[in-house]
């Protein structure tokens, strides 16, 4: 257990338990989960299942069915039935075109990039789909809880890219969900396994999902989580071992011509097969498919065979992270198994022989990410006050700009400790020019169209100098949630552009409020009670940190002045918050956080002086 | 911003090439515990963008005293050698011609009987110079002449042709790995 000492900066005095969840959202399967007195557990419905599967399916009447029943009626309805939609977060139309005929859905392509999905429901985006998931997630969190969330974790894959992890922040928006924070999941399942096992020194996590595989290297001391490198594949797990079983079982069957609904019913049976491989040596195939039917058998030597060069890319990736981490094998004092396809035999196999231990297994690799969201969110939300818990972060692909020729320079290199900003000047390269494209790439290779493009946008009205005398830096800043914000200056003019990175396949933010506003749209009045209570939790939040600030450090770092005036302005904000004006308490919380800014700016200061106070440079 | 700008004294540690990379990772910890956006989660707005910004000063300075090559450039900039002149970029024509094998070897790997082990050999090749170059920075930081200054200068433009290369040699293993 980690000590609960108080802490300055941190509310001591009992406070109101603030409800909060962390929620996995997976390929195949999604939790929630959160912390109850101390102990965090995943959260079931009604039916007691625990396990959301990640199905979607829109029906002709506009109801929205998600989860297992959805999943059970997806070969009967495979057009209209998402199913592993975290595979199209963040892709572009041409990137869910590569995956051709995995997907047994229609694809609009005149969206501008952004794969929508034809159903009988109209066209949805992959973000509308995910937020289906998230809001039945959020009601089972609501109901078991017994009131509204102040925010949620989720988590994602380490090696999603900027595009999917804000595709994913998008969802939650359009969920009407506040994110505390996107969590990578090997850290969340690390966070779950460090404090439970007490664990200090180095340790991989090995994470492979339904579709995507994660390899981090982590340096566990004393509650602080540093992620030395992060590696894997946004594309790879286990539905790639059904599909290549798939290929088999069709190959088997003399190639006939499939429906769709037929397709997904051979990939349901190969998932029977690889499950039934992980206690069995042999499994047994027996398809129904109208007119057609196969039945056959699956060794598991053969299984393992088909899923070796997938298994084997995996452990590349490994050894590249170690590598990055400057960590040999050796150094490595265990090796924690995540995501349900761990579960398959010649995983772990290949997995203990490269690392040369066996790895931990022990933990339930479905629901360990959830539970380490939950552990993040409850101290995200403020009910851990003096809490020695830290998560240190890196971004897992490098970032940069396209420079002369088609080359990428790159700004910040992969494994960089987030949050992090860093700036680079650039110059005009012809007489007189007035514009400059900022071409914002993402990517380890040297050429432009081998990286992935994240946005473009043009700095303008730069004044006509000679070529290379106007000054322009391009600043990055990617923050706490693995998020990319791009600004260019032009340093003799002063003039400015700045970005939010949306990808050009990604929805604008003028969509994303449509879209919430057509969800608000016969619940009108909600909207402003809403609005309100948000207000109101904002205040309270401010009294209670002022508060405790002021009994901490306010005596010794502010005047008695200072001191009357803050105590007077939190009485004001207390008389405000009892109206139900949203608007006045919105104006008063401003005022209050304006008049406190010195005094949080000093705290923080002396906090630094202090942490490394007795540590000082004649000691060495 | 009030945070101490030089990277050095922040963590409290002596100016020098020479470090302790763990007292740097212990100090960096202790930071961290403090000015981290995490710890801020639940206060106001703008001391969120504050801690953002201290972290992000506190991981810059992390990221540059970690790197052998990007400390290196940081004591010349402390030295006022931020950007060391094009002029002096004349390199030695001994160390053209070892660039000029290392690139030749490095191009050759494919075709090589052994190509993990001559991609071995070659970065350890790579290492041994490396090594004596920190020793020359280092001897030329000691004293801080013009002259010296010029000559760590040169130094750490040689360091940055090595530092490529290795991240080449590291870039032709991954897709040594891959086929």
């Amino acid at each position: 257990m980690l000590l609960q000492i108080a802490e300055p900066g941190q509310s001591a005095r009992p406070h109101q338990h603030k409800l909060a969840v962390g929620i996995d959202l997976g390929t195949t399967n999604s939790l929630v989960a959160t912390v109850r007195s101390g102990e965090a557990h995943t959260l079931a419905d009604e039916q007691n299942h625990h396990l959301l599967p990640s199905a979607v399916r829109y029906k002709a009447d506009g109801q929205v069915v998600v989860g297992l029943e959805a999943k059970q009626q997806a070969s009967r309805d495979s057009v209209n039935t998402i199913l592993s939609v975290k595979r199209l977060m963040g892709r572009g139309i041409e990137d869910v075109q590569q995956l051709g005929d995995q997907l047994p859905y229609d694809f609009n392509s005149d969206g501008g990039g952004m794969p929508y999905i034809r159903t009988v429901a109209g066209d949805k985006s992959p973000v509308e789909v995910s937020a289906e998931i998230l809001r039945v997630l959020v009601e089972r969190g609501q109901a078991s809880l017994g009131g509204d969330l102040v925010g949620a974790v989720i988590t994602v894959p380490a090696y999603f890219d900027d595009a999917q992890r804000q595709a994913t922040k998008d969802a939650a928006k359009l969920a009407g969900l506040n994110v505390l924070r996107l969590l990578n999941e090997p850290t969340a399942a690390a966070v779950a396994y460090g404090l439970d096992q007490e664990a200090e020194g180095i340790f991989a996590v090995y994470d492979l999902g339904g579709g995507t595989f994660d390899i981090s290297i982590l340096r566990l001391n004393r509650g602080v989580f540093e992620v030395l490198a992060t590696g894997g594949d946004s594309a790879l797990g286990g539905d790639d071992f059904d599909h290549v079983v798939a290929e088999w079982i069709i190959a088997e069957m003399d190639n006939p011509s499939l429906s769709r609904d037929q397709l997904r019913a051979i990939l349901d049976a190969a998932c029977d097969a690889k499950q039934q491989l992980t206690e069995k040596d042999q499994a047994e195939v027996d398809l129904q498919l109208g007119s057609l039917s196969w039945q056959g058998q699956l060794t598991l030597d053969h299984f393992n065979q088909l899923i070796q060069p997938l298994v084997k890319k995996t452990l590349r990736a490994c050894k590249r992270a170690l590598r990055d981490a400057s960590v040999s094998v050796d150094a490595v004092r265990d090796v924690v198994m995540v995501g349900g396809s761990t579960r398959v035999r010649h995983v772990r196999a290949l997995v203990a022989d490269y690392f040369g231990r066996a790895p931990h297994i022990d933990i339930d690799p479905d629901r360990v990410v959830a539970i380490g969201a939950a552990i993040q969110a409850d101290v995200l939300a403020g009910n851990k006050p003096g809490s020695e818990m830290l998560l240190l972060d890196v971004i897992p692909l490098s970032l940069g700009l396209e420079t002369m020729g088609g080359l990428v320079e790159k700004i910040i290199d992969r494994n960089t400790v987030i949050p992090v900003a860093r700036a680079q000047e650039f110059t005009t390269y012809k007489d007189g020019q007035t514009g400059m494209v900022i071409h914002v790439l993402q990517g380890e290779r040297e050429l432009v169209e081998h990286c992935r493009s994240l946005s473009r946008f043009v700095l303008q009205g730069i004044p006509p100098m000679t070529a290379g005398a106007a000054k322009v830096r391009v600043t990055f800043q990617v923050d706490a949630d693995g998020l990319l914000n791009v600004s260019a200056r032009e340093l003799t003019s002063g003039v400015e552009s700045a970005i939010e990175v949306k990808p050009s396949y990604g929805l604008s933010d003028g969509e994303i409020a449509g879209m919430i506003k057509d969800s608000f749209s016969h619940a009108e009045q909600d909207n402003d009670a809403r609005t309100l209570r948000e207000q109101q939790v904002e205040a309270d939040r401010l009294i209670d940190a002022l508060g405790a600030a002021m009994d901490a450090d306010g005596e010794r770092l502010l005047s008695v002045e200072d001191q009357v005036s803050l105590r007077q302005g939190i009485d004001h904000l207390n008389r405000l918050n009892q109206s139900d004006d949203h608007k006045m308490i919105a104006k008063g919380i401003e005022v209050l956080s304006a008049a406190s800014d010195e005094f949080a700016a000093r705290r923080m200061d002396d906090g630094v002086r202090r942490a490394l106070a007795g540590h000082s440079v004649d000691e060495v | 911003m009030q945070l101490e700008q030089n990277f050095f004294k922040l963590f409290e540690l002596v100016e020098g090439y020479h470090l302790d990379l763990q007292q740097l990772a212990d100090r960096y910890r202790l930071l961290q515990k403090e000015i981290h956006p995490d710890r801020y989660a639940h206060a106001s707005e703008r001391e969120q963008l504050r801690a953002v910004q201290y972290t992000a000063h506190v991981n810059e300075a992390l990221n540059t005293l970690k790197s052998p090559l990007k400390r290196a450039q940081y004591l010349l900039k402390l030295r006022g050698r931020e950007l060391c002149p094009e002029s002096r970029t004349v390199m030695e024509p001994m160390f053209l011609m070892q660039q000029m094998e290392w690139r030749e070897r490095l191009e050759g790997i494919r075709h090589h009987s052994d190509p993990e082990a001559e991609l071995e050999l070659l970065g350890d090749d790579v290492q041994l110079h490396w090594q004596q170059l920190i020793e020359t920075f280092t001897q030329s930081l000691a004293d801080s002449s013009d002259e010296q200054l010029d000559r760590a200068c040169d130094t750490v433009r040689k360091m940055q042709f090595l530092d490529k290369l290795r991240r080449e040699i590291e870039q032709a293993e991954d897709e040594l790995m891959d086929d």
